[in-house]
């Protein structure tokens, strides 16, 4: 496993050198391009490239077909290295004596020659030109002789074309042997050379569709990627030859950028390992891949956000101490740094870049003059608005690939040819599947031998209708529940937390975890009432697990907004205070009207307002925090020590424990998937008031992953009933997509309708958050932008826009509807050809 | 282990990758993965040395797969046709199983590898052998005759017999 990580980490980082070198190489050739002078003449350039040939020649000779011939034709260079010209015409003789390769290799020397006349530019890529012209002489007789036999009729046809051009060419070209800038290459010729070569380059592109095999793959890849070279340079005569080897040479780069870039993705994803493991060696391969791709995406997401305020805070904001937002009050210092407070997040914790009343609302900081306010709205805003585009892209993304392939038509094939999943590589694992594929087949047989009759139609709907009665009752129970607590904190905040004990203090946010560990399992119980198929099951239960965590969220934040409007009229009380204070400091020293030398008072001695969003951001780090401690605790006691009680207790207890009661747990995947959905909607919610709320999550996410994956493998046992999960993807992104927009709802509605508190966080001192936006326009921007932007939101100009993407969006829904007809009735009549 | 990497071209690497359907370290791997199941002597002449299959059948993702002596077969280019397997073959199957690997070379070489009679078409007898194969060795797990029979119907309904091309 360490070896594996070795290897894991320095290809991880070679990826990320190969990429950036790769990068470096890039700008660099594009800068060496437009310096190079064009004007070398051509005996010099011939004089380079055939060194150079030289050099490559004697290094890659171990490959392609005629070695010999490498050999020869190098020395046979080497003796004509001396005059310009002559040079050609000496190869050209000489390989006429050499062998039978006549009318190729001569206009393969003819087309050396223009390819180095064109190629001015390509002398920075010596290696691949250098050497292809070479071999491209050698392989020229390779190539028609392999040709006729691998290459599908369409190509040895064009192969036949270019022999006839080559003979052309050197007929053409063995007249004008000194002036090799005038070919007689025509138009067409032209034209026709350009398509093939395009052609080549598509087969290079799809070669590794082919199912051949990999020998024949690797001598047409080299064929072809000579031929490509060979030939591309000759292509970029007349006026914009420069401009097309720049832009070959550009694309060539961009592709192998690009694949560099690909392998080092594929090297970032964490716990690549990790997940493999799990795949082979237990269950659930496609859920464990989403859940996965959630953690990617979820972290990647938020550590931009982290980032930007967070860090230009701590390194250009005045540090801690010297403001009064920033200090603990003098009151609160005495139990500042105690765990207890610490953990509770109020203290030191409090007044830190963790929550939005740390922040300063100057409006410039740091030498750089960054807008703060400014940017912590604006990133407050991207990152929702980013995490809807990518929460939609992937949905759309989704959408396509599961489009095809409907459940009910040609089952008994997809159940013969798509039921093995191959990732498996435990024979336990291997058993399970075995059994439950005979089943399903067994199944599958009875049900179509005999219509299989509901026994009692009318049982199976009232215990339907029974089941959701009393999912129902669950659901308004745990609403209530949750009414009640949060009332009765209320009334312990208002009495003084001091009087009483842990549990009081916490319980909302122990209640709350409470009831989304146990309802879950009792909304299962209910649903082995149904007797739905499983996929169906399972999505009933997903929406009733989410109905419960929606109630219970929207409480929570009912019950916040009552502390909020608490906390705006202590406000008034402690601003009216505040005055009366700042008055008294000043008592008798001040003359009217005069200007007072500032008195110097320590921060920690001014009086406070009240912070409501620090509150806000407070109760949603503890409420996060609380839920990592049930997960954890869940799966401590769920998994590991149910697991270690069957396994020991098993050979003194009355009953089988392993296999029937309670037996070892599988993995839970609704339930684990839900309960990302939700931590995530809660940092949603929580993250524009409490800034350092994302870090946390990347922190617990990572450390869950790990308690996670080794649960899995030690206490848990493949699934008896196993189906494609895979089809529900786009579910969990709609919920998580509808989880977003609710979240987004209360913080929206907090920046624009409560004001911020006058005493902290970037927006003190303003009516409504959103301000500041308006604020930035004046001061930052030239006048005739404000004015421009006074017309753009007339509201005569927003509602007609507002009307035409209504209306685009009913002509696009119109659209693809027809779409999706003509598409059923293509199905249709496909099927109706094939079985007539 | 590390030295497994230098031992690998880089050309050779870049080749390989324009080829098949794996990543940079995934063919590093395969590499390490394969020359494990070699000796150490001959694993300096690594790309020349064909692994029997019975060695190959050894790799944890092969051994509980049923189908797993006709993917050798398949795959393996030998011409004696017992299945050994050369390390470009190796990667060959590989790609193909990749997840990048497109449906429809995933489908051609799915489609050999349930032919186990090689004549290009999924008749009755592959099909027999197939419903085995996937229900496990073991006698309880295997379906009846009848059973057999009743699935074969219910497939052969839904299409003719199906040749290369259409699957």
């Amino acid at each position: 496993m360490s070896c594996a990580a070795t290897v894991y980490h320095t290809d991880n980082i070679n990826s990320v050198h190969v990429c950036v070198r790769e990068l470096l190489v890039l700008i660099h050739d594009i800068n060496f391009l437009f310096l190079s002078v064009p004007t070398t003449p051509h005996h010099d350039c011939e004089d380079e490239e055939e060194s150079e040939k030289e050099k490559k020649v004697t290094a890659k000779t171990r490959r392609g077909n005629a070695r010999g011939r490498a050999r020869k034709d190098s020395e046979e260079e080497e003796e004509t290295r001396t005059a310009g010209q002559r040079r050609q015409r000496n190869r050209r003789a000489q390989r006429k004596q050499a062998g039978n390769e006549d009318s190729d290799s001569d206009s393969e020397s003819c087309k050396n020659k223009k390819n180095r006349a064109n190629q001015i530019s390509k002398q920075q890529e010596p290696n691949e030109d250098g050497e292809d012209d070479n071999k491209g002489g050698r392989k020229g007789r390779g190539k028609n002789e392999t040709k006729q036999e691998k290459k599908p009729d369409e190509k040895g046809k064009k192969e036949e074309d270019n022999k006839t051009k080559k003979d052309k060419k050197k007929k053409g070209s063995s007249s004008s042997d000194s002036d090799s800038e005038e070919e007689p290459i025509t138009e067409e010729e032209l034209a026709k050379l350009k398509e093939e070569v395009e052609e080549k380059k598509k087969l290079i592109a799809t070669l590794r569709n082919k199912p051949w095999q990999m020998k024949k793959k690797l001598d047409v890849l080299k064929e072809a990627q000579l031929f490509v070279e060979k030939f591309e340079g000759a292509l970029g005569k007349g006026k914009g030859k420069k401009f097309y080897a720049y832009k070959v040479m550009m694309t060539k780069k961009w592709m192998k950028f690009q694949r560099d870039f690909e392998n080092f993705k594929t090297a970032c994803i964490p716990w690549e390992m990790k997940i493999k493991e799990i795949e082979s060696n237990k269950i659930s391969s496609a859920v464990v891949r989403v859940c996965i791709l959630y953690f990617w995406v979820l972290v990647l997401c938020f550590e931009l956000s982290t980032f930007i305020i967070f860090w230009l805070q701590v390194l250009m904001g005045k540090p801690y101490g010297t403001l009064p937002r920033k200090t603990v009050p003098r009151a609160e210092e005495r139990t500042a740094m105690n765990f207890a407070t610490l953990w509770d997040f109020s203290g030191l914790a409090q007044y830190s870049v963790l929550f939005y009343g740390y922040y300063n609302n100057q409006r410039t900081i740091g030498w750089l003059k960054f807008r703060l306010p400014l940017s912590y709205f604006l990133v407050g805003v991207g990152t929702i608005a980013y995490s809807y585009m990518v929460v939609i892209r992937t949905m759309a993304r989704n959408a396509n690939e599961e489009g095809g392939g409907d459940d009910t038509s040609f089952n008994f094939s997809w159940k013969m040819f798509t039921s093995w999943d191959y990732l498996i590589g435990n024979p336990e694992t291997a058993d399970n599947k075995f059994a439950s594929i005979t089943t399903s087949f067994k199944e599958a047989i009875v049900e179509e031998q005999e219509n299989r009759k509901e026994e009692n139609i009318h049982l199976t709907r009232f215990l339907r209708v029974l089941a959701n009665f009393l999912a129902l009752c669950t659901l308004a129970g745990s609403g209530y529940l949750i009414y009640f607590v949060v009332r009765r904190s209320q009334k312990f905040a208002l009495e003084g937390l001091d009087n009483y004990g842990w549990w009081e203090r916490n319980e909302v946010n122990m209640v709350m975890s409470l009831l989304g560990m146990f309802c879950p399992t009792l909304f299962d119980v209910i649903s082995s009432l149904e007797n739905y198929h499983p996929r169906i099951a399972l999505r009933w239960q997903l929406g009733r697990i989410f109905a419960l965590f929606l109630g219970n969220l929207y409480t929570f934040i009912i019950a916040l907004m009552d502390e909020i409007n608490l906390k705006l009229e202590e406000e008034k009380i402690v601003k009216y205070n505040m005055t009366i204070w700042e008055a008294s400091l000043y008592n008798g020293t001040i003359p009217e009207n005069a200007t007072a030398p500032p008195i110097h008072v320590d921060p920690a001695d001014v009086p406070r307002g009240p912070c409501w969003e620090t509150m806000v951001g407070q109760e949603f780090v503890r409420l996060t925090i609380s839920d990592t401690m049930t997960t954890y605790i869940t799966i401590i006691i769920g998994d590991f020590l149910r697991a270690v009680f069957v396994r020991f207790f098993n050979y003194c207890w009355c009953w089988d424990l392993e296999y029937g009661f309670p037996s070892y747990s599988e993995f839970d995947i609704s339930g684990n998937v839900l309960g990302l959905i939700f931590n995530q909607g809660m940092i949603w919610m929580g993250s524009f008031y409490a800034p350092g709320l994302p870090a946390i999550n990347v922190f617990r996410l990572h450390t869950s992953m790990y308690l996670q994956c080794w649960a899995v493998m030690c206490c848990n046992v493949p699934h008896e009933r196993v189906f494609k999960a895979s089809r529900s993807n786009n579910f969990y992104m709609a919920m998580l997509l509808f989880i977003l927009f609710l979240s987004t709802l209360p913080a929206v509605y907090t920046i624009v309708s409560i004001p911020p508190s006058f005493d902290c966080g970037p927006f003190s001192g303003k009516t409504r958050m959103f301000e500041v936006i308006s604020e930035t326009l004046e001061n930052d921007f030239p006048s005739w932008f404000g004015k421009v932007f006074s017309y753009a939101s007339n509201p005569g100009l927003i509602l007609p826009f507002i009307l035409l993407m209504v209306l685009s969006i009913y002509y696009l829904n119109a659209t693809s509807k027809s779409y999706k007809e003509a598409n059923l009735d293509l199905k249709k009549k496909l099927q109706s050809v094939r079985m007539p | 282990m590390g030295g497994s990497a230098s031992q690998l071209p880089r050309d050779l690497l870049g080749e390989y990758q324009e080829l098949t359907f794996l990543t940079k370290q995934e063919i590093l791997l395969a590499h390490k993965r394969f020359s494990e199941l070699l000796s150490k002597e001959e694993r300096e002449s690594i790309l020349q040395k064909r692994v029997p299959k019975s060695k190959i059948l050894t790799l944890p993702e092969l051994r509980a797969n049923p189908f797993r002596d006709r993917i050798c077969r398949v795959f393996s280019t030998s011409e004696d046709g017992d299945g050994s397997m050369s390390f470009e073959d190796f990667l060959d199957m590989l790609s193909v199983f990749s997840d990048s690997a497109t449906s429809e070379i995933k489908s051609h070489y799915a489609f050999r590898i349930f032919d186990f009679d090689d004549d290009g078409t999924l008749d009755r007898k592959d099909l027999e052998k197939l419903v085995n194969c996937l229900t496990g060795e073991g006698d309880e797990t295997r379906l009846s005759e009848s059973e057999m029979d009743q699935l074969i119907q219910n497939f052969l309904q839904d299409r003719a017999v199906m040749a290369l091309r259409p699957f």
